[in-house]
């Protein structure tokens, strides 16, 4: 069967400067698939792609057997789409937000209404409803921002960065609604910049960087070639000497204290930590560097 | 929904599996009316722009009427039987009209710069709608704001000999004004970088009545000034507003007037049409 989100090639600019450098990425029905990347990575780029709000230079697109060239208002028939912004309007409050966006949606006055009491409820803002959105928190934005995108029930959804700047309550809160999205049957993209939050929710992930896919796979798959923990060779006062992905093993373990000696400074502290997208990311841009010593190259 | 293995509530998201049928398109209009009543929600809402609007009437009238007007009217230039205020009138509704709609630049350009646009974007709707939504509830305000400006002027002794159709063609002409006007600033508010951008933009359109016949004839503006004076739009416009008003026949100045705003309307409505489509493929 085909894929619900297909990319084949998909190549932007913005003049000379080259942000999509032909992308390939596959997302099955009833998938969640993350975009993993740093900052400047192309996430968004490719995201404003899928979802019709920018024209690709080259490459092909059909999402929901829809190709984006021929029949992008059947895209838009098929989709919901969460940007990086919180896309709300403060002058209005959180329960008008909701009911504009269901009469736009087609539905009818009292439909619109209790569709907005039901979101409002479920994202925990009934109190709120009838405040008007500047005077609403951070999260509270995010929170109504999401509840606009789900007023309707598209088949695809995606979700730039749906997660930044949430606390870690919230965070957690999003993910159960994320995974009951595809409980329902939804096909999910989102993008991130957290290999956590990849690992917790995709089913299969494209790590690109500079416009191109470093490489894609499931969380394991790609956790698996970074090992399971990082052993870390800190001074006294906390600058990284090494650090040295392990399996987790006694052996894995043994080996890599050993590889830790040559470098060992008086005073020197060895911990360990989970992999993080650096080290994934890192690893496999430049897998040499990755096996032996791990840089802090962006954070 | 209720089969993953969770202890936080889930959303209702109301749905079985795969039953996920996609976006309804609205009725055509639906889009347009609810946007035209956010955008009159938002003329609500603001108080100080709210406030400005029904201020700035009250000033002009008055500063024109008692400050300016004794000067203006001692020059001896004035044929109007009632005095100066009989002929600044139309002056300071077209200023009012024009401070006014300059809002929808400012509101436009806000739009823009947040998310909400990209999101009706994304969605089968005609998203240029918000713009209509901005025009119209500009046209409710402005409106609101004449009434205001013929309300004082009638309190401080004008007095205008028009009849009820002529009346209603000053209402009519007026409406045309404002809407053409509005256009050019919401397209202004497109292309505008930000709505402070869009504020000095507008700012620039808001000296044009005092190029015009509006405040003093223009006859008594210097040989080379006359020309772009009298030619200019607003002149036209002013000069069929005070005839309409003061029951006289506008001449040329009437099929002239209409002609400029249909033309600066339409110029409007096809630069921020075509500016709002570009602006989507740039982020």
């Amino acid at each position: 069967m085909e894929a619900t989100i297909q990319a084949l090639g998909v190549r932007k600019a913005f003049g000379t400067r080259t942000v999509l450098d032909g992308i390939d990425l596959e997302v099955p029905a009833g998938s969640i698939a993350a975009v993993l990347g740093p900052n400047g990575a192309g996430k968004t780029t490719l995201l404003n792609i899928l979802s019709t709000l920018v024209a690709p230079d080259a490459g092909t697109v059909t999402v929901n057997g829809h190709d984006l060239a021929r029949d992008p208002s059947a895209i838009r028939e098929s989709i919901s789409v969460t940007g990086q912004a919180a896309a709300v309007d403060e002058v209005l409050t959180g329960e008008e937000n909701v009911t504009m966006m269901g009469r736009l949606n087609g539905l009818n006055r009292a439909e619109a209404r209790r569709r907005s009491r039901e979101l409002l409820e479920s994202f925990d803002l009934a109190d709120a409803a009838r405040q008007r959105v500047v005077t609403f928190s951070g999260g509270m934005r995010r929170r109504l921002d999401l509840a606009l995108s789900l007023v309707a029930t598209p088949p695809v959804i995606f979700l730039d960065e749906p997660t930044t700047g949430l606390d870690t309550r919230s965070r957690r809160a999003l993910w159960q609604t994320i995974h009951g999205l595809r409980t329902d049957g939804a096909t999910i993209l989102l993008t991130t910049q957290y290999l956590e939050e990849a690992d917790e929710l995709a089913d299969d992930v494209t790590l690109i960087d500079g416009g191109r896919v470093v490489a894609s796979g499931s969380p394991g798959e790609l956790k698996a070639q970074v090992g399971e923990t990082v052993v870390e060779l800190k001074t006294h006062d906390g600058e990284l000497l090494a650090a040295v992905p392990t399996d987790g093993t006694l052996p894995g373990l043994r080996a890599a204290i050993n590889q830790l000696e040559e470098r060992a400074a008086p005073g020197a502290a060895v911990s360990l930590r989970s992999p993080t997208l650096d080290d994934v990311f890192l690893h496999l841009t430049d897998p040499a560097a990755g096996q032996a010593t791990t840089q802090k190259a962006f954070s | 929904m209720s089969t993953t293995n969770t202890t936080t509530p889930q959303p209702q998201t109301t749905l079985g599996p795969g039953r996920r049928p996609g976006r309804r398109r609205p009725a055509p209009g639906v889009a347009d009316a609810v946007l035209i009543g956010r955008s009159v929600r938002h003329s609500l809402r603001d108080v100080e722009t709210m406030l400005m609007a029904v201020l700035l009437p009250v000033m002009l009238m008055l500063m024109f009427t008692y400050v300016f007007g004794g000067a203006i009217s001692a020059g001896g230039t004035i044929a109007q039987d009632g005095g100066y205020v009989d002929y600044v009138v139309p002056g300071i509704i077209l200023t009012c009209a024009g401070f006014g709609a300059s809002s929808a630049a400012v509101d436009t350009a806000t739009d823009m710069a947040n998310g909400i646009i990209d999101r009706f974007r994304t969605m089968p709707m005609r998203s240029s709608a918000v713009l209509t939504g901005h025009t119209v509830a500009s046209l409710a305000r402005n409106l609101v704001a004449t009434a205001v400006v013929i309300l004082v002027a009638l309190l401080v002794g004008f007095r205008p000999s028009a009849g009820p159709a002529q009346w209603l063609a000053a209402a009519g002409l007026v409406a045309l004004y404002i809407l053409a006007i509005t256009t050019l600033f919401t397209a202004i508010g497109v292309v505008a970088g930000s709505p402070q951008a869009a504020s000095g933009y507008g700012f620039v359109l808001l000296f044009l009545p005092y190029l015009s016949s509006a405040f003093v004839p223009v006859e008594t503006m210097p040989g080379w000034l006359q020309p772009i004076a009298e030619y200019q739009p607003i002149t036209a416009v002013n000069e069929s507003l005070r005839a309409l008003l003061m029951g006289t026949d506008p001449g040329w100045y009437g099929p002239a007037a209409v002609a400029w705003c249909i033309g600066i309307g339409a110029i409007g409505v096809i630069w921020g049409a075509a500016a709002f489509r570009r602006r989507a493929g740039r982020r």
